[in-house]
């Protein structure tokens, strides 16, 4: 029987059984419209070889993983993104959740702090610790890590247009408490490119933006070694509305670019390389994701091997942080988005992520009550202690639909990074409004689908019923806001300001020149100098970039 | 308002740059056959009521995400009343806390559209208020 093609499998059984009853529908496909065949078989990976497309855990070029025993060592770090309210309040929700188990911090800013203004800004009225916790002053920073010790904690930060600024609190902030910056453990997120193509967060132009994301590269690199430089994120490209395969292939574009920018810098590609990390999105196609996360490890082995030649084993591998898909989540029914964050969990795990973050069932509604992080944060502990998925390296290595997705996904990337490369590189493809343009098109698609009922979202548009209200959602009060103004008031008052003037002066002359802008960052975050104070220096030497709107 | 096709301003007030459903309702308002002029993120309430005055629309949609919405959507409606424009239809969408919805409907806001809404919710929403169901 072994020998029969399947061909002769759909011609003599599978025809004559849908003959007899049709299929629930007329095709099935994956989120970018690759049609999915009823079964697969190594008929399907015709030219597959085991060394070249997998290897061994550990192994270039990293199909299966980017180290030998993956989570028989230690299961991925339990990282929750939280932030909100001021200082106090988040390093409250921070103490909490290493209580519960998790074991690395993710800080959520709010949007003047990305954006680059104090809390006493006119734009900042009603943002301030609403999405995230302020953070003015170095001030601020000592309150939001009171009691946690940075040698003992590793903490990712969400931060981009000012990630300079926030990585030179941290590293002021390790000294104050005794840590030296190469003890210092940590991410900045520090992905601009993203920012114009989907976040919104960008301040300055992309070429200066780029000189500052490769100054933390080539600054880190001599004094900050532990530190993840960047984290190159597909998660919002998904979230504003993308495919699977645009994800990887926009993304791992972004990746070129920064690659190239900082060996244009001077940089040789091993001493920076090993620092950067990347972030992906779980949506909720099971099996598509999990094949996303390993074909794009490979892929971007191969374009720092091939592309970059770096040689350094390190530099090949892609590291890479999880969340799962918020934009998954329903506010209708919201306690089914439980179930959705435990099977985004799972194929994040399958793939092989080192660290993740589980959305909590109330975040269609406000940021996560203290019980929905709970549940959330347990859901991980359930899937790494629990159950049986983190015992053995890739366990859907070799089955003939995954192996056949993870090709067909990395040949989508490949792909788009040949059209961006066409186009003159990520940067340019961005003021062209390439992936604008693309993501918009597959938004809409997603959308009309859920509407026609092509898709189904259960609870929106199958399966509807009454649901409770939640209780007890959290809410940031607008006393936060007053709070935080004096705060930095005080900071203003209490500081010397001719220290503050003279840093700040430094840093625009830095600004200026070629010199790497970090050490005269650090300056003025060490004399109190605000946030805002040092990004009005970078705006008046870099001006300001509006987004690149194509509507 | 019987001046042919609806015309929408569609604009996202606050720092948020979460633009996916702005722009899918955008594009879905356009294939309703109305004019949608979209603001991009970041604009102040100021930039809105210019734009919506500016270019003489019958709607106005708020898109929010960030939870600023009680804080600006009131300069918003005021701006509007300053300029004489109190019978232009207000509408929002976004991640709006339930227990806000009755006091921006106090303020003006006429509909709140939630996660989940569908496109075709809002336009028939917006043609019934405008008068404008009947022509077709």
């Amino acid at each position: 029987m072994a020998n029969r093609t399947k061909q002769e499998w759909r011609e003599t059984i599978l025809t004559p059984a849908l003959k007899r009853a049709a299929e629930r529908q007329e095709k099935f496909e994956t989120s970018s419209g690759m049609e999915i065949d009823t079964a697969y078989t190594r008929e399907d990976l015709p030219d597959f070889d085991y060394d070249r497309d997998l290897g061994y855990p550990g192994e270039y070029p990293f199909t299966r993983g980017v180290q030998p025993n993956m989570y028989r060592g230690r299961i991925w770090t339990i990282r929750q993104y939280s932030g909100f309210g001021t200082a106090e309040e988040t390093n409250q929700r921070y103490r909490y959740l290493l209580e519960q188990g998790q074991t690395g911090l993710s800080v959520a800013f709010d949007l003047p702090t990305q954006i680059g203004y104090d809390s006493d800004h006119p734009l900042a009225r009603g943002e301030v610790g609403k999405v995230g916790v302020a953070i003015d002053s170095l001030r601020d920073m000592e309150i939001l890590f009171r009691d946690i010790p940075l040698d003992k904690v590793s903490t990712s930060m969400t931060i981009n247009a000012t990630a300079p600024i926030l990585l030179a609190m941290y590293i002021a902030l390790g000294k104050k408490q005794g840590v030296e910056p190469t003890e210092l453990n940590g991410t900045t997120q520090n992905d601009i490119l993203k920012e114009y193509i989907a976040r919104g967060t960008h301040i300055f132009p992309p070429r200066p933006s780029m000189r500052l994301a490769t100054d933390i590269f080539a600054y880190c690199a001599r004094h900050v070694p532990r530190w993840n430089t960047i984290s190159i994120s597909g998660y919002h490209i998904r979230e504003a509305g993308s495919t699977a395969g645009q994800e990887i292939g926009f993304t791992l574009a972004n990746g070129i670019s920064y690659v190239q920018a900082a060996i244009d810098a001077g940089l040789d590609v091993d001493a920076f390389a090993p620092r950067l990390s990347f972030f992906f999105n779980s949506h909720i196609n099971f099996l598509e994701e999990i094949a996303k996360f390993r074909a794009a490890r490979r892929l971007w082995a191969k374009i720092m091997r091939e592309r970059f030649g770096a040689k350094d084993s390190r530099s090949w591998m892609l590291r890479f942080h999880t969340q799962t898909a918020g934009c998954s989540l329903t506010a209708q029914q919201p306690h089914n988005n439980i179930v959705r964050t435990a099977l985004e969990a799972l194929a994040a795990t399958l793939g092989g992520t080192q660290s993740l973050h589980t959305n909590s069932f109330d975040e269609a509604y406000a940021p996560p009550s203290e019980e929905a992080v709970t549940i959330a944060v347990r859901t991980q502990q359930i899937l790494g202690y629990e159950s049986d998925v983190a015992n053995v390296v890739d366990p859907l290595g070799g089955s003939y639909y995954i192996e056949h997705l993870t090709n067909s996904l990395e040949k989508e990337a490949r792909e788009y990074i040949a059209k961006i490369d066409s186009l003159g590189g990520a940067v340019a493809a961005i003021e062209q409004g390439y992936q604008q343009r693309e993501i918009q098109d597959s938004s809409y698609r997603y959308q009309k689908e859920i509407e026609s009922g092509k898709r189904t979202v259960v609870g929106v548009n199958k399966f509807v019923s009454p649901y409770p209200k939640i209780a007890g959602l959290l809410r940031v009060k607008p006393e936060v806001e007053k709070r935080q103004k004096e705060r930095t008031a005080q900071v203003r008052t209490d500081r010397d300001s001719s220290k503050v003037n003279q840093a700040l002066g430094r840093l625009e002359d830095v600004a200026r020149s070629k010199d790497n802008t970090m050490p005269a960052c650090l300056e003025c975050v060490e004399a109190y100098a605000t946030l805002g104070e040092i990004c009005d220096v970078l705006r008046k030497v870099f001006s300001t970039q509006k987004e690149f709107l194509v509507f | 308002m019987n001046k042919g096709r609806i015309r929408v301003l569609l604009a996202k007030p606050g720092l948020d740059g979460h633009d996916r459903g702005a722009k899918v309702v955008a594009r879905a308002l356009r294939d309703a056959g109305m004019e949608v002029i979209y603001t991009g993120i970041r604009q102040t309430p100021a930039m809105i009521v210019e734009a919506a005055i500016q270019e003489d629309v019958d709607v106005i949609g708020l898109s929010i995400l960030s939870g600023a919405h009680l804080e600006l959507f009131p300069s918003i409606i005021e701006g509007l009343r300053k300029k004489g424009r109190e019978d232009a239809l207000v509408i929002a969408g976004g991640i709006v806390p339930e227990d806000d919805i009755p006091a921006l409907q106090q303020m003006g806001v006429k509909a709140i559209f939630g996660p989940g809404t569908s496109t075709e919710d809002i336009v028939r929403f917006i043609q019934k208020e405008t008068g404008q169901h009947l022509a077709c």
